[in-house]
């Protein structure tokens, strides 16, 4: 293989990668403060796509068209109404049940994104259908030998790199992080710190979905195509990452969304004869390294209480 | 002794009269096909049994069950046997019923893994499709008499899972929820891409035969004439029965014992003596087992098999059966499985929304009922023992 090709895959690795990454952080931040899986996460990626694109049509409508702009404000609006919906699913739905068995708390996040994708195929106009989604990047690439070097994928990449590294930043720099943090390690000392429990739990989901939204958008530029579908596969793909990165460590997760994207780039490299089988070899692999690391590559620290 | 049980014994009665009532309401539905009375009949169904439980004539119901558990399951199948006879021959209703019972024998299997074993199973569908992909091989290849490819159907689901014993024995909680949900996407995409099973198109599924017999031709008694589907109808009745049995046996068994306290506390467990990984394996492998038998004559009746039937949301469909119903109580499990089967189905004007509807459902059943509609009851080591 030669390395032009090589460069292409690493770069298609990368983008997944990246998109796989920022929804793992949700799955992780959910679970460090609350010990739950949220698992509408992915619909609420779904929904925050879906929003972009409405509020794209909109300004469309009302005669915008200044590709920067609209994209500014598609990002802002679905960023900020994800980030309500994620604060009212916690209030509502995930927050109620917390004294339940987990597995109730898993089923109902469950049920809710069906709910959700099932709103965006019934509700949204021909919502059953893909949809198309608008090319708001620059679409000049470099050719740099046999590597088409996209503008509008670098660009994505440095953003998404950006809002890891600003995520970072807000939770080991702020106070605001420092109470998180203080929340996910020991509830109870936290709040016997004057630490506001539940406003700290409200904008943690806050952030997570602002995230999957951000993640929505992005897997919409870089498809040029979004379904209610995405959501759902997305979401099982970022839960696998947070998992085999180990739950609760913003590390783990991001780790983990390369790693499976790397798996699947390996899958379709190594198996060309069969690159459908990429996804098969993905999850065999997680499975694998669940057996091999139970609790994450990067262990949660778990002690049994008698 | 003995007379002391007599006189605490619940009457028989409240039983009886409820599964009549049931079996009578159930034909109603089945029969009626006017959407209009269709929704007025579950509504009447919804009040009547809202209001039973207000005046509290569901206790005598419930002690009736745990008093007379044997006598009541033999009315339970006469009542099942009515909605059969009624039905004779409309295809439609009966190839329905028996996809219930089938559903039923799944969840029943399910039932040992989460409800006693608590050990988590997301991948129910996947064991499911691999009996009926069993079946449509088997069949389609060799001349294996096909109650033997039943069991090799079941045979095979507890083999596969027994692939995922390691992980699912190393992870707990969460962890382990992840291990079957890969599974269960790992199995849909494996039977999409595959050419020799058949890929997305799916293949045909030859009918049962015992002995010469085949299921699929219609009977003709005299002037009677049956739906072929009454032969499907009576062999799932009797996996039903069995995996009934099967799953009560071992419920009030000392293994079932083993389980509930391994669910309840694992350390504790370990702590006493027990061996948690033996008895997490023997449910994991039963549950399956049971699953893919299931499976196995699924794929028979409905002579088709497909991936798209054996997909992570059909795993969570019977997970939530198994938690609307009550976890852990077989006859919760068959009352949910006939409401999430039956009434979508009916609800034709619903069809497009119903996915929606039965999540909602779903959500306020976990808000307002998180135990279930029949929370499994106080185990009882005899009848008429009152903890």
């Amino acid at each position: 293989m030669d390395v032009g090709l090589f460069a292409q895959y690493v770069m298609n690795g990368l983008m997944l990668g990246m998109m796989y990454a920022l929804v793992a952080v949700g799955f992780t931040l959910f679970f460090g403060v609350l010990d739950i899986i949220k698992f509408s996460h992915g619909d609420v990626l779904t929904v925050g796509a879906f929003v972009a694109l409405a509020t794209f049509a909109g300004l469309h409508a009302a005669g915008f068209n200044s590709q920067w702009l609209d994209l500014v404000i598609m990002l802002a609006v679905a960023t900020l109404a994800m980030a309500a919906l994620g604060m009212l699913i916690a209030r509502y739905l995930v927050m109620p049940l917390r004294s339940a068995p987990a597995l109730n708390t898993l089923l109902i996040t469950l049920m809710l994104g069906t709910v959700l994708r099932e709103a965006v195929r019934l509700f949204y106009p021909q919502g059953a259908n893909p949809k198309p989604f608008p090319a708001l990047l620059p679409q000049n690439s470099i050719d740099l030998g046999s590597l088409n070097l996209r503008l509008d994928n670098v660009l994505m990449l440095a953003a998404g790199a950006a809002v890891i590294v600003g995520l970072q930043f807000l939770l080991n720099r702020t106070k605001l992080g420092l109470a998180i943090r203080a929340v996910a390690q020991d509830e109870e000392t936290a709040r016997t710190m004057g630490v506001n429990f539940t406003a700290i739990v409200l904008v943690t989901f806050a952030i997570g979905s602002g995230l999957a939204a951000f993640a929505g958008v992005m897997n919409g530029l870089y498809y040029n195509e979004i379904n209610f579908g995405i959501g759902l596969y997305l979401g099982v793909i970022g839960f696998s990452a947070a998992i085999i990165g180990g739950l609760g460590s913003i590390y783990g997760a991001i780790l983990g969304g390369f790693l499976f994207a790397g798996l699947q780039t390996v899958g379709t490299v190594l198996l060309p004869f069969a690159s459908a089988y990429k996804d098969v070899f993905a999850f065999a692999v997680v499975i694998a390294i669940m057996a091999w690391r139970p609790t994450g590559l990067i262990q949660e620290k778990i002690s049994e209480r008698v | 002794m003995a007379g002391n049980a007599k006189t605490s014994q619940a009457a028989v009665l409240p039983g009886i009269i409820a599964l009549a009532i049931a079996a009578v309401y159930l034909i109603a539905l089945l029969a009626v096909e006017k959407q209009s009375l269709i929704i007025s009949l579950l509504a009447v169904g919804i009040i009547v049994v809202i209001a039973a439980a207000g005046f509290g004539l569901l206790d005598g119901v419930s002690r009736a069950f745990s008093d007379h558990e044997d006598a009541l399951g033999g009315f339970a199948i006469l009542a099942l046997l009515a909605v059969g006879v009624f039905f004779h021959e409309d295809h439609f209703v009966l190839l329905l019923v028996t996809t219930v019972l089938l559903y039923s024998v799944a969840t029943l299997g399910l039932n040992i893994q989460f409800g006693y074993a608590g050990v988590l199973n997301f991948a129910g569908a996947s064991f499911f499709g691999i009996g009926a992909y069993t079946s449509a091989v088997l069949n389609a290849h060799t001349a294996l008499p096909h109650l033997i490819v039943l069991l090799i159907g079941g045979l095979l689901a507890a083999l596969i899972g027994s692939l995922l014993l390691l992980p699912v024995l190393r992870t707990r909680g969460h962890y382990a929820a992840v291990v079957t949900i890969a599974f269960a996407l790992l199995f849909k995409t494996f039977l999409e891409v595959n050419d020799v099973l058949g890929g997305p198109q799916g293949m045909q599924v030859k009918g049962m035969t015992i002995m010469g017999w085949s299921f699929n031709d219609n009977i003709e008694i005299g002037k009677v004439s049956l739906s072929f589907y009454i032969n499907y109808f009576a062999i799932s009745v009797l996996l039903l029965i069995g995996a009934f049995i099967v799953v009560r046996r071992l419920e009030r068994s000392w293994i079932g014992l083993n389980l509930d306290a391994l669910r309840l506390d694992e350390t504790a467990a370990s702590c006493f003596g027990l061996d948690v990984v033996r008895w997490k394996i023997t449910a994991f492998l039963i549950g399956n087992f049971l699953i893919g038998v299931a499976g196995a004559m699924f794929g028979m009746v409905g002579s088709f098999v497909a991936p798209n039937n054996y997909t992570f949301a059909d795993s969570l469909i019977l997970v939530s059966i198994l938690l609307l119903g009550g976890i852990g109580n077989p006859w919760g499990l068959i009352v949910a499985t006939f409401i999430v089967v039956v009434v979508p189905e009916k609800l034709q004007t619903i069809q497009e929304y119903r996915f929606l509807l039965y999540a909602l459902l779903v959500i306020g059943v976990l808000l307002f009922r998180p135990e279930g509609l029949l929370p499994r009851p106080v185990r009882r080591y005899f009848p008429g023992w009152q903890p």
